[in-house]
């Protein structure tokens, strides 16, 4: 009885989303169906390639409030490299380098100023916007080619291209976390900063890498999204890093650090987005949709709560 | 004496976690203008026991008794209403607020809504002074030294009028000074009638303010006696349920060659030019009232502070250490006094903490952590160092203190250093596990390692070091060899004098 409790307890992440699936399916029958289903991973994938970087930096202990904003800028910076030489491998080697560099900011002011990072990601969630403004002159970045919308909108044997890109960040970020020292670290920052720091961890370090992974994760959701919709728009992005904070909790990570993992992150996401399709099918006003997605996310953490006692 | 009555009874005391019995059928009596110890290893059932009479846990089975009336505990008010109040081993102020809004905390002093500031900081200067307290009740309490803040505990506990006062482990931050003064607060509960339940593992403490003394062991109930019939012998015999030899092994070792040293430290105001060095094969041991500077050597030897000048050799080559990793790749390792803030890791596992420092030892050429080589190294250690955890995946939390403290011990020998700095070795750890403790760094002596030991229990340094050295103010006032050494010494030397 207590293995099987200690079980459910491990997947109570993935039983949810089960039960949440089960649900939806009973109510409206387009639930279950391959096209739906596979409709449903592509909207997930920019949420959930956005929380995998998120994972890292809330692991430490720390957050990342400005991957929306990182999206968005790096999005548009994307979007003008393919109008004007319309190489693809430029504008994605560019923003990747972008959205690392940002991180690298974001990571330098936490770990060397040891200022708290919600303060410091706030702060840059609106400078990147702003600056995102500036370069777009507030109007969206449109005309771009096919060999760019191609990465947003097309299947490769079957299966939408976004959700490829998804598994990949996935399969790459779980190797760092769960399979490298550096992964090690980033639990053992977010369990114990002095402790880490005295086992001869270079702490700024990690600090550094964890808002870096999260800069590039949100670069390419920037990439996914602009390609999606054929244009950079400056607003691209607002209100992300909510989804984003909301799947990694709803994925069992511990908002002080030092607990969780990527595939509950994953799981999160899913949730979140069956979730949101489940109640477009079932025509539920978006009004009310930002009621029941709040309110799962409560629920969720207080039986959380309620099995940690 | 003899006819002081019990003001407290627990009798027949059982208590059951999922999976393990934590008390069976315990007494422990407390009598009135008394105190009595409560002694037992860690993991005897103190803390559960006290937890029960302060309300915090509920009781399976047995019966509580004050002067003579069943009573119930059911939470900590109920507690507090009987008049039983703890001072508990880690601080439970608020750091952030003042002195007096501490002492007063939930049961302020007020006019209607508003409270009265200047009542409670007329009270609270009141009761300072009559603790000798030379501090401004508005003092924010982050503000103060350990051992103040560990005397405003004892005050506030003491301020509220209980009959009965448990103290757990009340001196660990205490300088001597401190200490005395808190005895001498006992005493005055004393004369009022108060009774006091003292817990500690400092046998001289027991022997010196104790009248009786309660002796658990692994849940059950050894005995009560008087303190004044009883041996240190007898009381270690009756904790740890055998003989224990000797408590501190001593092993003859010739030093080699300086292996370490130091050269002129200093740090701002705090270290004032400190120099001194270790031999290979030697426990140096540093002697020092809390305050005197010696955690802060430490830390500056490696690199988790930067020194303002001054030099550190290894086997006579300058070395430049600006960061604990500086320090750890020159073959340096450091053990901090606090354990759970500076050492473990709580929420990772026995074998995550054992490797953490030394991670790049196991990746292989794909930068992957071989996890069957790291599980190896460390069913290893847990054997060499004899550690106690059901399974190296265990959260490290769930390890008792001499165990955690074992884990850091064996995460530093996997970085084979050659120095070994250790802050207040056992504080804190029972006295089975203690003597395993001086039995490691023995062997790591023996080995031609130097460890340098800061340790505040004056019986540790005599009865572990091979050379001590004393600090006041930070500054080195005195080095004695073994054969010289004694506590009047020491102290004379902790407390600045000089020949």
């Amino acid at each position: 009885m207590d293995k099987f409790k200690s079980i459910v307890v491990k997947f109570k992440s993935l039983i949810g989303l089960l039960l949440l699936c089960f649900i939806i399916s009973i109510i409206t029958p387009r639930f279950l169906n391959v096209n739906n289903l596979l409709n449903v991973l592509t909207q997930v994938s920019v949420n959930a390639v956005i929380a995998i970087g998120m994972t890292f930096v809330i692991l430490t202990g720390g957050i990342d409030l400005s991957v929306g904003s990182i999206l968005a800028i790096t999005g548009a910076i994307a979007a003008s490299i393919i109008v004007k030489s319309n190489s693809l491998f430029l504008a994605i080697v560019v923003t990747i380098l972008l959205g690392a560099l940002i991180g690298a900011f974001n990571g330098a002011i936490v770990a060397k100023g040891k200022i708290q990072p919600f303060i410091v990601t706030l702060a840059t969630m609106t400078i990147f916007r702003g600056a995102t403004y500036v370069f777009t002159n507030g109007t969206p970045i449109s005309g771009l080619s096919k060999n760019f919308t191609f990465i947003g909108n097309s299947r490769v044997l079957g299966i939408p291209f976004p959700v490829i890109i998804t598994l990949i960040v996935f399969a790459l970020a779980w190797y760092l976390i769960s399979e490298t020292r550096y992964g090690r670290y980033v639990y053992a920052l977010g369990g114990n900063e002095d402790s880490t720091r005295l086992s001869g961890i270079n702490t700024d370090k990690v600090k550094m890498l964890v808002y870096i992974v999260s800069g590039i994760a949100s670069a390419i959701s920037g990439v996914i999204v602009t390609s999606r919709i054929g244009s950079a728009s400056p607003n691209a992005g607002s209100g992300y890093e909510l989804d984003a904070i909301a799947a990694v909790v709803l994925g069992g990570t511990s908002l002080s650090g030092g607990e969780g993992s990527i595939t509950g992150t994953i799981v999160g996401a899913m949730i979140i987005g069956v979730l949101n399709n489940g109640l477009n099918l079932m025509n539920v006003s978006p009004f009310y949709q930002s009621i029941v997605k709040g309110l799962v996310i409560l629920l969720a953490v207080l039986i959380d709560k309620k099995n940690k006692k | 004496m003899q006819n002081k009555k019990p003001i407290l009874e627990m009798v027949g005391i059982s208590k059951t976690f999922p999976g393990v019995k934590a008390l069976d059928k315990v007494n422990l009596r407390a009598y009135e203008g008394e105190v009595m110890a409560l002694l037992g290893e860690n993991g005897a059932g103190k803390s559960t026991l006290m937890k029960i009479l302060s309300g915090v846990y509920q009781r399976d089975e047995g019966e509580i008794k004050i002067e003579g009336q069943d009573v119930e505990i059911k939470n900590i008010k109920d507690a507090q209403k009987l008049g039983i109040s703890i001072i508990h081993q880690e601080l439970s102020l608020l750091t952030n607020l003042s002195i007096y809004e501490n002492l007063f905390l939930g049961c302020e002093i007020r006019d209607g809504l508003k409270l009265n500031k200047k009542e409670m900081v007329k009270k609270s200067e009141e009761l300072l002074r009559e603790f000798d307290l030379n501090i401004s009740p508005k003092t924010i309490v982050k503000e103060l030294t350990v051992g103040e803040m560990q005397m405003v505990e004892i005050i506030k506990a003491v301020s509220k009028d209980a009959r009965i006062i448990i103290m757990d482990e009340p001196t660990t931050a205490l300088t001597e000074v401190e200490t005395q003064k808190l005895f001498k607060i006992i005493e005055q509960l004393k004369s009022q009638d108060v009774a006091v339940i003292y817990i500690s593992h400092r046998m001289e403490e027991i022997f010196k303010i104790c009248d009786r003394v309660t002796v658990l062991r692994d849940g059950t109930y050894i005995g009560e006696e008087y303190i004044k019939n009883v041996s240190r012998d007898d009381l270690i015999s009756m904790m740890v349920g055998r003989k224990l030899e000797e408590q501190f092994p001593y092993v003859e070792v010739k030093p080699g060659k300086a292996i370490l040293e130091v050269k002129n430290i200093k740090w701002n105001d705090k270290i004032k030019d400190v120099s001194f060095e270790l031999k290979s094969g030697e426990i140096l041991g540093i002697a020092g009232l809390m305050g005197s500077g010696r955690t802060e050597v430490a830390k500056l030897i490696f690199g988790e502070y930067k020194k303002t000048s001054g030099e550190v050799y290894i086997d006579g080559k300058k070395v430049d250490i600006k960061s604990p990793k500086d320090a750890i790749n020159s073959g340096i390792a450091y053990l901090s006094e606090d354990r759970k803030k500076e050492g473990l890791i709580l929420k990772l596992s026995v074998l995550e903490n054992m490797t953490i420092s030394n991670l790049s030892k196991y990746e292989n050429r794909i930068k992957r952590i071989d996890r069957s080589k790291e599980l190896d190294d460390c069913k290893e250690y847990t054997k060499k160092l004899s550690i106690k955890t059901f399974s190296p995946y265990q959260l490290v939390k769930n390890l008792s203190g001499g165990n955690q403290q074992k884990v850091i011990i064996a995460k530093w020998l996997l970085n084979l250093p050659k120095v070994l700095i250790i802050d207040e070795p056992t504080k804190g750890i029972d006295v089975g596990a203690k003597k395993e403790i001086y039995e490691i760094l023995n062997e790591l002596k023996s080995q031609g390692k130097g460890v340098i030991m800061i340790s505040s229990d004056m019986e540790e340094i005599l009865g572990v070091s091979d050379r001590i050295i004393v600090m006041h103010e930070g500054k080195i006032t005195g080095e004695i060899s073994r054969k010289e050494a004694n506590q009047e010494i020491i102290m004379k030397y902790a407390v600045g004098l000089t020949d």
